[in-house]
């Protein structure tokens, strides 16, 4: 039994990386905007389904039809941000609902352009897997690592060093004070939202080999992106990288270990606990006091 | 609140005798609107009125339907003792909840929900007597001695359970229970200043919310007639939250409304092919809450001048990073 454990976690951080990609693009539409997007996964199954069409319909290299499901989900975020934007002081649960009926008609559109069938979708890397020291590492699962890796340095780089991503820091401690500094918070709004879809659109198209494509696989990714940013904390964006990674971990240990039948059941077990344990999630802010 | 009763009074008669004058595939839909009216009126008991958000409601309406009809079929119990009975046993399975909600809030708090949930949907197809993954079915029950298998005679028995059940949790919420769970949502340490207990008040609020949810999944075994697992999905809970938001949060006529609108909108637009009516779906979905951010029953109140006290309740439950701030809102609009 211990042999496989390796593997199991191995296997579960390729997974979980993935998870926090996800997870990465939700928190920060909701740092800077205090939207919960429930549509993050339709937009990710929308931008997936317009790669897939570029290369199977139009005979497209790969790069190129993932650079087209980046820009569709770019424009698919910003859209969204344009759509609540008259709702913008409504209550969280609220805007949640509002990102619910996109999630819908995304869906329902999805149904109508792309069709309602499974398909299969093509893996970016393709080879002999990788062996280190037994542990198989396939060269899909070593990208998908690599590439959250790199966008997940790149995002903290952006936030860190750029004036843009400053702009998005400063919205997302107080939106009055960053309008104040001169922020222009409409923009620095749309922007936080098409880069958080653009990062579910590169999960989708990564995701989607593994899982196949329809049009409700993504929202089983997103309901445990979600799950894991939560773990994670919600509001801190490392906290989406370990959350996800822990959640992809703790699903294969679960599936391999215990149950597959019952493995959700379990892995949502153990989250309530650690949850329990760090009310705010593991990298969240800690309560102090409660807020009114 | 006399000017009220005449109102309520039309309703009650409109509800009453209409449908007699409907197909009876039309009252079925009606009967299966007043069912989702009961599970909504439940959730907004809990996250309109306490606060406590919760995605795993679909939980408590599958163990509702479960214990009914297992208590009628496998144990021959008479409508009149099983409804109760499913009731209860969902409010007791309620209070697991309130360990979580004891800790958490908000997402957090959401999360967890979720994740009972998914351990209903998952646990329930497990035990051999539900029937597995195929579900069963549960003839039309008599209530004494009285046939209830016509679609009009289960209308009246779901309207005169459903009209109690509204009436006591008008009361119920003007009462020191229902000011306490709003005293709990809106600020929690000054709750407690006022000696209202966090764990009694949440256990009450999980109880109460648990066992409407548990009566509605009751009837709705009985009304369907077939209960299969994969009914109360994820979708089913975020359908029941999107039902009080629309309609209006810590509102009963909210709850009702809310969810009559959603529940009667895919029959409505079921003319359509294939993609075009869950496209209005959602786009009904988003404009309500767009432009009436505080539900249809809020929009209504403030139509007629007297929607600022809802309108403060809603704008206090979940309030944002902006709330603390203090900004007023509208302010890049300037």
């Amino acid at each position: 039994m211990m042999e496989i454990l390796p593997q199991l976690i191995v296997s579960g951080l390729a997974a979980g990386s993935l998870y926090a990609l996800m997870a990465l693009g939700m928190i920060l539409i909701f740092k800077t905007t205090d939207v919960v997007n429930f549509a993050h996964g339709d937009m990710a199954m929308i931008s997936s389904f317009v790669a897939l069409t570029l290369m199977r319909g139009y005979h497209q290299p790969y790069w190129l039809a993932v650079l087209a499901a980046i820009a569709m989900g770019f424009v698919l975020g910003a859209l969204a941000d344009l759509i609540l934007r008259p709702a913008r002081n409504a209550p969280i649960l609220t805007l949640l609902i509002a990102t619910l009926g996109i999630s819908l008609m995304l869906s329902a559109l999805g149904g109508h352009f792309f069709g309602y069938q499974t398909v299969s979708f093509p893996y970016a890397l393709v080879g002999k897997p990788f062996v280190i020291a037994g542990v198989i590492l396939t060269r899909h699962n070593a990208l998908a690592l690599g590439v959250a890796a790199a966008l997940g340095l790149g995002l903290f780089a952006l936030l860190k060093y750029t004036s843009v991503g400053t702009a998005m820091r400063a919205m997302a401690q107080n939106r009055l004070a960053a309008q104040l500094m001169g922020v222009n918070v409409r923009r620095v709004s749309t922007l936080s939202w098409g880069l958080g879809a653009a990062l579910g659109a590169v999960a989708g198209v990564l995701i989607a080999p593994v899982v196949f494509l329809d049009l409700n696989t993504m929202i089983t990714v997103l309901i445990k992106a979600f799950a894991a940013a939560v773990l994670g904390g919600f509001t801190s964006l490392l906290g989406a990288v370990v959350g996800g990674l822990l959640l992809g971990v703790l699903e294969n240990l679960v599936g391999g270990y215990l149950s597959t039948q019952l493995q959700t059941t379990f892995v949502f077990l153990l989250i309530i606990v650690m949850l329990a344990i760090r009310p705010r999630g593991l990298l969240g802010a800690p309560v102090a006091g409660r807020r009114a | 609140m006399r000017a009220r009763w005449p109102w309520v009074l039309l309703l009650v008669a409109l509800l009453a005798l209409g449908p007699q004058f409907l197909k009876s595939y039309q009252v079925y839909l009606l009967s299966l609107a007043a069912v989702y009216a009961l599970a909504a009126l439940g959730l907004n008991l809990l996250t309109g009125y306490a606060g406590q958000i919760s995605l795993g409601h679909a939980g408590f309406l599958a163990i509702g339907g479960y214990s009914a009809a297992l208590l009628q079929v496998k144990l021959a119990w008479p409508l009149w003792a099983s409804l109760p009975a499913a009731g209860l046993l969902t409010a007791l399975l309620g209070l697991v909840l309130v360990i979580p909600a004891l800790r958490l809030s908000e997402i957090y708090l959401a999360i967890a929900t979720l994740g009972f949930g998914v351990a209903v949907e998952q646990l329930l197809p497990q035990w051999a007597w539900t029937g597995g993954h195929q579900g069963f079915s549960i003839p039309r029950p008599e209530l004494f001695g009285l046939a209830l298998n016509s679609d009009l005679a289960f209308y009246y028995l779901i309207l005169a359970v459903g009209l109690a059940l509204v009436w006591i949790a008008a009361n119920a919420v003007r009462a020191p229970l229902g000011r306490a769970f709003v005293a709990i949502r809106d600020n929690e340490l000054a709750a407690q200043a006022l000696g209202i207990s966090l764990a009694r008040t949440k256990s009450y609020a999980f109880l109460l919310s648990a066992f409407y949810t548990g009566i509605a999944g009751a009837l709705y075994a009985n009304l369907v007639g077939y209960l299969n697992v994969s009914t109360f999905n994820l979708g089913l809970s975020i359908l029941l939250l999107s039902m009080i938001a629309v309609g209006g949060l810590a509102s009963i006529p909210g709850s009702l409304l809310g969810a009559a609108f959603l529940g009667l909108l895919p029959q409505v637009l079921s003319g359509f092919s294939a993609w075009v009516p869950q496209f209005i779906y959602g786009a009904a979905l988003l404009l309500v809450v767009i432009f009436m951010p505080y539900g249809i029953w809020g929009f209504l109140l403030q139509t007629v001048g007297r929607g600022r006290g809802l309108m403060r309740s809603a704008r206090r439950l979940f309030p944002g990073p902006r709330a603390e701030s203090g900004s007023t809102g509208g302010d890049d609009h300037a």
